[in-house]
Order: structure tokens, then C-alpha cells, then sequence
């Protein structure tokens, strides 16, 4: 028989999850969790600056690991600033669990200091949630968090722990296993069956690529599949890297701010692959428009995506790895020599345009300049505006997990504290982060953080002293009535630097900038590097939000 | 500039669908199942839930309109970890009828 504290209970079943590092804040309602995780000779805690912060942290660490991560925080404003990194894990599906410390049972509903109902505030934004009412339910509870933060569609799971549930003492006989995942659902082999042959009689086929081809690691099976049968192959923005950029069948990145070309091709397509992809406004423009003439097969892992903006002609519920191993028997070789060519005619005839690529002082030049000094082993985060959409656009990504990106949320603040995260996690590779000024702004507290860890983080500023990407919309379609996007004050990004003890250099001053930024990339340690970019530069093309994906402006 | 506005929520001159669904009873599944149809701007007329004979679960009865998101919906329902099955019934089913003289 065993006893101890609710408190030492999570800390054990965290150790025996595998958690090694969790991010977090104590205050009062979680402090007898602190005290215990203070005892755990297994688990590294990172004190975040902003719990918006622990919880990007830890996201960080679950995206390139494919692991669920832990954030603490206590109740409360703690819990609340949470919020919003819950939110994002769940629009990009990301397991992690967030364990919150609640005022004690007895006290809540009486608005008791830093009372908030965390349980229902967070109903809407995670994939389940927990209020634990006993020190015993958490054998249950704790495991139960990561299987379903892990199984199937992966996602964010909140457990809200009262004080008095920490301090309250379990005895119980032995410790529940550590959660694994779900089975994957059985496949409907006739729709496999189907789905090859509409393969196989396609002329003009595109295979279409989701961040669940990132989850389930199915890289290589898609690739695969994509050669095997000939197919051109588009990536959304969470699944940049499921295929290398350079790979003569990939046409990059569909929708919103795609090269011409590869919103053409899909245009003329008459049968899209969809694998572990939704959808997304962003990605396909007015659905209606959108791939006029295909058939769609679609595979995913939540049937709730199935049909929910277009109606599939095969919808295949499953682990996209496993229902493409079954598919890649089936499907004929084939090197549609016809539609491959006019893929390549449309790509050279409308081809992605970047103007300024091989001068590091232009924002293409300087994601391309980075690349240049880095190999596929380096992670690249982005915050959210239009130095991201240059970066997706621009950098050469070759390995899943190798970017990490806001895409479903577009949270401004993302970039610094996931990257942090993902240095945690894989300490020994180079993690870049490219910013904006105002992204930077919204999380800069954790480069505390950064300098306490000493992580090898490279903090790429591209400075336009504005919220560029709503300053190129009001440009474009608010008449050119520019409001609140053009910063009146500027900070001396390179003092603020040197005031949390992290070294910088300035690319503008710099007489020699490749020079400069190979330096600061190849030594070891954090580092800010600034960069300033033109207000006037925007991100093209552009399909006008609403508009159909053909419907491009610029480039 | 035209921004992606969803059409105008018509639920009304639908058929009406009841729903049985059986979940597990603790405190917090009302406000899954209730904020789930909320934030999806899903109408929902009429609720019932009552702990079954085996008290840990219970039984929810929902009254709703058969618009063309219903499929939808109940693929969503299906996914909320506390339900354990979604039945569907036509609007003659009597849980409601039977229920209407406490309203009229
Ligand atoms: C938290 C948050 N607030 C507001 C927005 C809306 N928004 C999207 S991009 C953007 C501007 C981003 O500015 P910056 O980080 O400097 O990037 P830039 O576009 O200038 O490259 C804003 C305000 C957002 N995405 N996230
Ligand atoms: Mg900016």
C-alpha cells in the first residue's frame, strides 16, 4: 500500500509519463504541486516569465517532439493566461496537458480569491477537461489527460486541481500504467479499394498534404504514395516539410499567399487527394470555388472532417500512416507524364515570384540567407504576420517538425517561447525564430527565460515598426485608410536585448551582413538579430479574403 | 471587399429531430454538451437529463431542428469524451410531447 499527497501523486504519474520538463508559474493554489515537483530528482521545471509562455513552451516541446508536454499554472489570472496557448493547441492539434491549481472544493463558487472557472472557460477551446474533486480520482484522471491528448486527433487536455485535492492523502495498492494511445480505427477497405482506383483513373490528380500527415508521422508514406503515382503534391501551412520543398512532385504551399501556379494546378485538377487536411478558409479560398472539377478523396483521422466543407466523394476514417500503407499496395505506378508536364508549364509560366532573393537586406533575401547558413537539422519557428508568411513562403523545408507555426490560431507572441521549447526539448539543434516587431512584443518577457536556459535560440527581427500584415489589408482593400497599424515609437530592439543579458547584432549597420548573421547563427547560445524591413513590402500574391483561390492580387 | 461571412442561421421550417444521448454523469457534462451546440450556433428547443438506473450515467434528450448541419453536429457530439452513443428519433418521439402540458 501506498500514500502520499494528491500533489506528490501527479508528480509521480508525470515522471512515469515520461515528462521531463514542464514550463510553468506557481502561485498559491498550485504551491503544494511546486513543493512537490520540488522533490523530483526526474523533472526539470523552466520558470516562464507569462503563463502564455509556459503553455507556448510546452507547445513548443510537443512539436517537435510528437509527445503531449505539461504546463503549470496556478489559479486564477495563472489559469486565464493560459488560455489563450490552450486555444492554439487545440486549432493546430497539438497534445499537451495543462494542469491548473483551483481554489480549494470547499470554496469554489464563492468568489474566492483568484477564483475563475477554468473548467468552463476552457470547455470550448480543449479537447476535454477535468475538475478533480479527490486525490484518488487522479490515478484516473492523469492518465486519462495524455491518452486523449495523444490519441486519435491529438489535442490540449486542462486538468484543474483544487489546493485542498493537492494537499488530501491517497493510499492505493500500485500505480496506473502510463497512458498510451488509442488503437487506430479499423480501415474501410472498400474505401481504400475505391480510393485506388479513382487513383489509378485520374488524369489530372493533385495529393493534397495536412498537418495530420505531420502527426501521424507519415511523411515518407505520402511521399511514397506521390511518386509511386505520379502526383503533384500541395502542403498546407502546417504540413511544410511532410515533403522537401525541392522535390521535383511538390507545387508547395496551397491558398491564401501560394505561388500562382499552385493554385492553377489545383484549379485544373479533377481528383484531390486530401490527407489529414481540413480544409481551412486560409488554405482553399471560397470553398465553393475551390477545386471545381475534382473528385475528393479524403482521409482523416476525426470523422467530423469528413464532408464538414466538402462533400467527399471517398471519406476514409483513419491513421493517415495506416491508411496510406494500405493504399500504396493498390495504387498503380504511373508517371502521367501528360499532367506532370503541364504542371511544369503552368509552374514556369506562373512560378513563385521573389523579388530581392539574393539580397540579405530584403525580407525574401534574408530568409534565404539564413537557410544558406543552416543545414535540415535546424527548427524555424515564426510569430504571425507577414515576415511568416515570407518564411513559409521562402525558407527550404525538408523534414517534418522542422517548422513550427501559429496556422489555425495565428497567435502574435507564438514564436519566442515555442521556439524556447523547442530548444528544451532538442538542445543540441539550432532553433530560429522569425519574428515581427509587434509579435515580439506580445511574449518579449521570455527572453528572461531564454537567457536563464542559455538555450541556442536565434531571434531573427524583421523590424518594420508596424502590424505589417494589417497594414498591407488596409492598403489593399480598406481603401488605403491606414489606423492603428503603423507603430509612432520605436524601441532599440538591440538594448532590450542586451538588458535580459542576450547578446545581438544589428544586420542594417552591418557592412558585411551575410558575415554578420553566419556568426550569429554558428556560435552557440541565444541570440537577437535585427533586421529592418520595409513597411512597404507585402506579402504576394494574395487571394482577397472571401475571394476564390484563383482570384490572386500581385506576384 | 468581400469577407467569408457565413449565411444567415436558418433553422426555422426544419424538421425536428430528438436525439437521445447517454453520457457519463458527472458535473461537467451538461456544460460540454450545451456549450458544443452554443459555440456552433446550433439552436437547441428543448433539454432533458436525468441520471439513469445505473447513476453513473445519464440519459440527455435534445429537441432540434433537422438543418443541413445536424450530420455534422452529431459527428461533433460523438467526439466529446463523455458520450457514450447519440440515438436519433423523429419529432413525434413522445419524451417531449409528453412533457408539453408543463409548458402550455
Ligand atoms: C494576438 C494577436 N493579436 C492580433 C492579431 C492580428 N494580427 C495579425 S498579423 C498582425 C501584425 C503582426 O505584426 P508583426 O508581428 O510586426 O509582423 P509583420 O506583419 O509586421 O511582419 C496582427 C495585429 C493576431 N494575429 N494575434
Ligand atoms: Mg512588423
Amino acid at each position: 500500500m501506498m500514500q502520499m499527497t494528491g500533489a506528490e501523486l501527479i508528480v509521480r504519474l508525470l515522471e512515469r509519463q515520461g515528462i521531463r520538463t514542464i514550463a510553468g508559474i506557481p502561485g498559491g493554489a498550485i504551491l503544494p504541486l511546486y513543493d512537490a515537483l520540488s522533490g523530483s530528482d526526474i523533472i526539470r521545471h523552466v520558470l516562464a516569465r507569462h503563463e502564455q509562455g509556459a503553455g507556448f513552451m510546452a507547445q513548443g516541446m510537443a512539436r517537435v517532439s510528437g509527445r503531449p508536454e505539461v504546463c503549470f499554472a496556478s489559479s486564477g489570472p495563472g489559469a486565464t493566461n493560459l488560455v489563450t496557448a490552450i486555444a492554439d493547441a487545440r486549432l493546430d492539434s497539438i497534445p499537451m496537458v495543462a494542469i491548473t491549481g483551483q481554489v480549494p472544493l470547499s470554496m469554489i463558487g464563492t468568489d474566492a480569491f483568484q477564483e475563475v472557472d477554468i473548467y468552463g472557460m476552457t470547455v470550448p477551446i480543449t479537447k476535454h477537461n477535468f475538475l478533480v474533486r479527490s486525490a484518488a480520482e487522479l490515478l484516473e484522471v492523469i492518465p486519462q489527460a495524455f491518452r486523449i491528448a495523444m490519441s486519435g486527433r491529438p489535442g490540449p487536455v486542462l486538468v484543474d486541481v483544487p489546493k485542498d485535492v493537492q494537499n488530501q492523502l491517497v493510499s492505493f495498492e500500485a500505480y496506473p500504467e502510463p497512458a498510451v494511445p488509442d488503437p487506430v480505427p479499423a480501415l474501410d477497405m472498400v474505401a481504400i479499394e475505391s480510393a485506388a482506383k479513382m487513383i489509378d483513373e485520374a488524369e489530372r490528380p493533385v495529393l493534397y498534404l495536412g498537418g495530420g500527415v505531420v502527426h501521424s508521422g507519415a511523411s515518407r508514406l505520402a511521399v511514397t504514395l506521390a511518386e509511386q503515382a505520379g502526383l503533384p503534391t500541395t502542403m498546407t501551412l502546417m504540413a511544410l516539410g511532410t515533403m522537401p520543398v525541392d522535390h521535383p512532385l511538390s507545387i508547395g504551399m496551397l491558398g491564401m499567399h501560394a505561388a500562382r501556379y499552385t493554385n492553377f494546378v489545383l484549379e485544373e485538377s479533377d481528383l484531390l487527394i486530401c490527407v489529414g487536411a481540413r480544409f481551412d478558409d486560409r488554405a482553399i479560398g471560397k470553398a465553393a470555388q475551390f477545386c471545381p472539377n475534382a473528385q475528393i478523396i479524403h482521409i482523416d483521422i476525426d470523422p467530423a472532417e469528413l464532408h464538414k466543407i466538402k462533400a467527399a466523394h471517398v471519406a476514409i476514417n483513419g491513421d493517415v500512416a495506416t491508411a496510406l500503407e494500405a493504399l500504396l499496395p493498390r495504387v498503380k505506378h504511373n508517371l502521367r507524364k501528360r499532367w506532370l508536364s503541364h504542371v511544369d508549364s503552368l509552374k514556369s509560366r506562373f512560378p513563385m515570384a521573389m523579388p530581392g532573393r539574393d539580397d540579405p537586406r530584403t525580407h525574401y533575401g534574408l530568409v534565404h540567407a539564413v537557410a544558406a547558413v543552416l543545414d535540415d537539422e535546424a527548427v524555424i519557428a515564426t510569430d504571425v504576420g507577414q515576415h511568416q508568411m515570407w518564411v513559409a513562403q521562402a525558407y527550404p523545408f525538408r523534414r517534418p517538425r522542422q517548422w513550427l507555426t501559429s496556422g489555425g490560431l495565428g497567435t502574435m507572441g507564438f514564436g519566442v517561447p515555442a521556439a524556447i521549447g523547442a530548444a528544451l526539448s532538442e538542445p543540441d539543434r539550432t532553433v530560429v525564430c522569425f519574428t515581427g516587431d509587434g509579435s515580439f512584443k506580445m511574449n518579449i518577457q521570455e527572453l528572461a527565460t531564454l537567457a536563464e536556459e542559455g538555450l541556442n535560440v536565434k531571434i531573427v527581427l524583421m523590424n518594420n515598426n508596424s502590424l505589417g500584415l494589417v497594414y498591407q489589408q488596409q492598403n489593399l482593400f480598406y481603401g488605403k485608410r491606414v489606423f492603428a497599424s503603423k507603430y509612432r515609437g520605436e524601441p532599440d530592439f538591440l538594448k532590450i536585448a542586451e538588458g535580459f543579458g542576450i547578446a545581438a547584432v544589428d544586420l542594417d549597420s552591418s557592412p558585411n551582413p551575410r558575415a554578420t548573421l553566419a556568426q550569429a547563427l554558428q556560435s552557440r547560445g541565444p541570440c537577437l538579430i535585427h533586421a529592418s524591413i520595409s513597411r512597404e513590402e507585402f506579402v504576394y500574391p494574395m487571394v482577397p479574403p472571401g475571394a476564390a483561390n484563383t482570384e490572386m492580387i500581385g506576384g | 471587399m468581400i469577407e467569408q461571412v457565413a449565411e444567415p442561421l436558418q433553422q426555422h421550417g426544419f424538421a425536428k429531430v430528438v436525439l437521445e444521448l447517454e453520457v457519463n454523469n458527472h458535473p461537467g457534462v451538461m456544460s460540454h454538451i450545451c456549450n458544443l451546440f452554443a459555440r456552433r450556433a446550433f439552436n437547441v428547443e428543448g433539454i432533458l437529463c436525468m441520471p439513469m438506473s445505473d447513476t453513473s450515467r445519464s440519459r440527455i434528450w435534445l429537441l432540434v431542428f433537422e438543418d443541413q448541419r445536424l450530420e455534422q453536429m452529431v459527428l461533433q457530439v460523438e467526439k466529446l469524451v463523455d458520450v457514450r452513443s447519440v440515438r436519433r428519433h423523429g419529432a413525434e418521439h413522445e419524451v417531449f410531447e409528453r412533457l408539453e402540458r408543463f409548458f402550455h
